[in-house]
């Protein structure tokens, strides 16, 4: 029976070619906008959780306060109120991973005849784990070169490439504020950060040198910032306050004084930067859907009209024995044949049109198996629904009307 | 020993017209045995059509019963009543009422669709319905191709697939000029000899001198109900 009525389907849908194949293009517009837009916006959002993974996650900047001295007020980073021994009690809390206290600044590197200016950071090994960097060769410095203040250095890609072209920078000696250091790895390359800074444009030597030999402090064992690393998210909120406690403690702070420091939620950004492709990618899925929804109502629209052509065959049918059902079932066919004849050949498209984009931009575009099935669910489920109304009128046609109708 | 294929007992029916309740049919009681051949006759209005559409189970009577072998169907359900119109009647319409779009062989199974028989086995049966009313190598021509006679021969063959006990046919030879309207009649003639019940609406005296038996509807009332005088009998 079911056979029959598809091939009835079929018969009715290839009979007038022209119209099923502007029926059919609502579809193929509507599914194809909405398999495109969602990998536009899967694509954008995995941009953006990539830059966000390459600047560590769970992470929290502590900040020290700032001073003033006669009336003049620094800025945030240059009170003395952060110290070497304050990472490390920190880092006897609990949930936290990595602690690295940290202290960068720009300088001017010299090799041979070219000089750079970067960010140089001085900090401890742990910072490569917080932030999650790699590197590409050579190996990086340990605690020991820390508390021996060695004079070595990891190089960043956009470094390297500055001052030593194609030159391989292992080995090599570099010169910070007339300080030799010798280049004993190099950064895998991370790109841009949220702000839109060169991450990669950077330098990496131990603490205690960057302390003694390049910026020099007010109070030894002084920093400007500590990043710690929270072992999950869910964990930030109590690091949070362990930390601050622990520091207003250490910090002698009376109840009624405000904290010496700043506390820093680097994940705020990078949730509000992903909050923002996930609105984008909704409005994007959001006027794509209204195009499907117009397919939809095209359908309607056709079978409507083809009801009301086919009114006398409707009739020809119920006399010869077709219930309300088969009716109901033979129009509803036709509505789903051609929604998922459109959806396919609309799928197709997006997925094509989203290769091409992906093929001639370096927009990042992402198709996922699941918004596929939901675009094909969602069609199919306009065709049944857009074509519900118009099969219900068959079905519902009075036979002795139906036959009389010229 | 005969069997009553239609039996009606003071069928009624009433249409509700801008000007109020309209009795188009007002008490009609009529039994017609296995193997009848009945012309229903009568002017414009008379209530025949009523009567026919009632027959035919395209409709359900306001008053009255109607046993169709046997069987009250005057207040089936829609459904049951499509299974009738497919199992146990047979339509002849006077438009013919072929599918343009469809080749003969499939118009006339279409009714095995709604009865659930395969693709193949409706196809033969179809070829074989078309070759009992002389039209095979026709099975896979379109309706437009062939003449209006041939159409309703095609038509009749549609009306006998699932070999039904009743043949309702409504002004058959309306379209048809006058020597393919004996041809057709004479294939009706055929079929009743064959033993199908056939019943006939025309207005025309000689279409319905091939009948053995002609009834007259007037004003929603059967106003005589004769059977055919030998003399005037249509030679077959």
């Amino acid at each position: 029976m079911l056979s029959a009525m598809l091939g009835e389907a079929w018969h009715a849908m290839g009979c007038n070619r022209m119209r099923t194949a502007l029926t059919m293009l609502g579809m193929v517009i509507g599914v194809g906008s909405v398999v495109l837009m969602l990998a536009i916006g899967q694509g954008a959002q995995y941009a953006v959780a990539q830059t966000i993974s390459t600047m560590g996650s769970n992470l929290y900047i502590l900040i020290s306060g700032s001073t003033s001295t006669s009336g003049v007020r620094t800025g945030s980073g240059f009170g003395p109120t952060l110290n070497v021994a304050d990472a490390e009690a920190i880092s006897e809390l609990d949930d936290i991973t990595h602690v690295a206290p940290v202290h960068q600044g720009t300088q001017q590197l010299v090799y041979g005849a070219k000089n750079w200016s970067t960010t140089v950071v001085g900090t401890t090994p742990s910072y490569l784990d917080a932030r999650a960097w790699t590197l590409t060769s050579g190996y990086a410095f340990g605690e020991s070169d820390v508390r021996s203040a060695s004079r070595v250095a990891l190089i960043g890609k956009t470094a390297a490439e500055n001052l030593f072209d194609r030159e391989d920078p292992i080995g090599k000696t570099i010169r910070i504020r007339q300080t030799p250091f010798v280049i004993i790895g190099t950064l895998a390359a991370k790109g841009q950060n949220l702000d839109g800074r060169d991450q990669d444009d950077t330098v990496i030597i131990p603490l205690t040198t960057a302390q003694r030999k390049v910026f020099g402090v007010p109070f030894a064992g002084s920093v400007r910032t500590i990043i710690l690393q929270a072992s999950s998210a869910e964990a930030m909120p109590a690091v949070e306050k362990s930390v601050t406690a622990l520091l207003r403690q250490r910090h002698r702070l009376r109840e009624d004084m405000d904290n010496d420091f700043y506390i820093r939620n680097l994940a705020a950004a990078a949730d509000s930067a992903a909050e923002t492709t996930r609105v984008m990618s909704l409005l994007l899925g959001a006027i794509a859907s209204v195009s499907l929804l117009v397919g939809g109502i095209g359908i309607m629209n056709i079978m409507l009209v083809s009801v009301t052509e086919r009114t006398r065959e409707i009739g020809i049918r119920m006399a010869i024995g077709a219930r309300q059902k088969d009716i109901l079932t033979q129009f509803l066919l036709e509505a789903i044949m051609i929604s998922i004849a459109g959806c396919l050949i609309g799928l197709l498209l997006g997925i094509g049109g989203a290769l091409l984009i992906n093929a001639i931009t370096d927009m990042v575009i992402v198709i996922s198996g699941g918004a596929v099935i939901v675009a094909f669910a969602v069609a199919a489920g306009v065709g049944v629904f857009f074509g519900f109304y118009p099969a219900r009128k068959a079905a519902a046609l009075d036979p002795i009307e139906a036959l009389r109708y010229q | 020993m005969s069997e009553a294929v239609i039996r009606v007992a003071g069928l009624g029916k009433s249409y509700l017209t801008a000007a109020g309740l309209f009795p188009a049919l007002k008490g009609v009681d009529l039994t017609i045995q296995r193997g009848e051949f009945v012309a229903i006759m009568g002017p414009s209005g008379s209530g025949k059509s009523t009567f026919m559409n009632l027959l035919g189970c395209l409709d359900t009577p306001s008053t009255g019963d109607y046993f169709l072998v046997e069987r009250n169907v005057a207040h089936m359900p829609g459904d049951e009543l499509a299974i009738l119109r497919n199992r146990t009647i047979g339509f002849v319409f006077q438009g013919f009422n072929l599918l343009p779009r469809m080749t003969l062989e499939d118009n006339v199974a279409l009714p095995l669709v709604y009865s659930g028989i395969g693709r193949e086995a409706r196809r033969g049966k179809g070829r074989q319905m078309l070759a009992r009313v002389g039209l095979d190598g026709y099975a896979q021509s379109l309706p437009a191709r062939i003449s209006g006679g041939q159409q309703q021969r095609v038509a009749i063959a549609r009306a006998l697939i699932n070999s039904p006990r009743l043949i309702l046919a409504d002004e058959p030879t309306g379209n048809l000029d006058s020597h393919t309207s004996e041809e057709i009649m004479a294939l009706f003639e055929q079929l009743n000899a064959e033993g199908i019940t056939i019943v006939l609406v025309t207005h025309e005296a000689d279409i319905a001198a091939h009948a053995r038996r002609q009834v007259r509807f007037l004003d929603g009332f059967i106003v005589s109900d004769t059977a055919t005088p030998v003399s005037e009998r249509q030679p077959c």
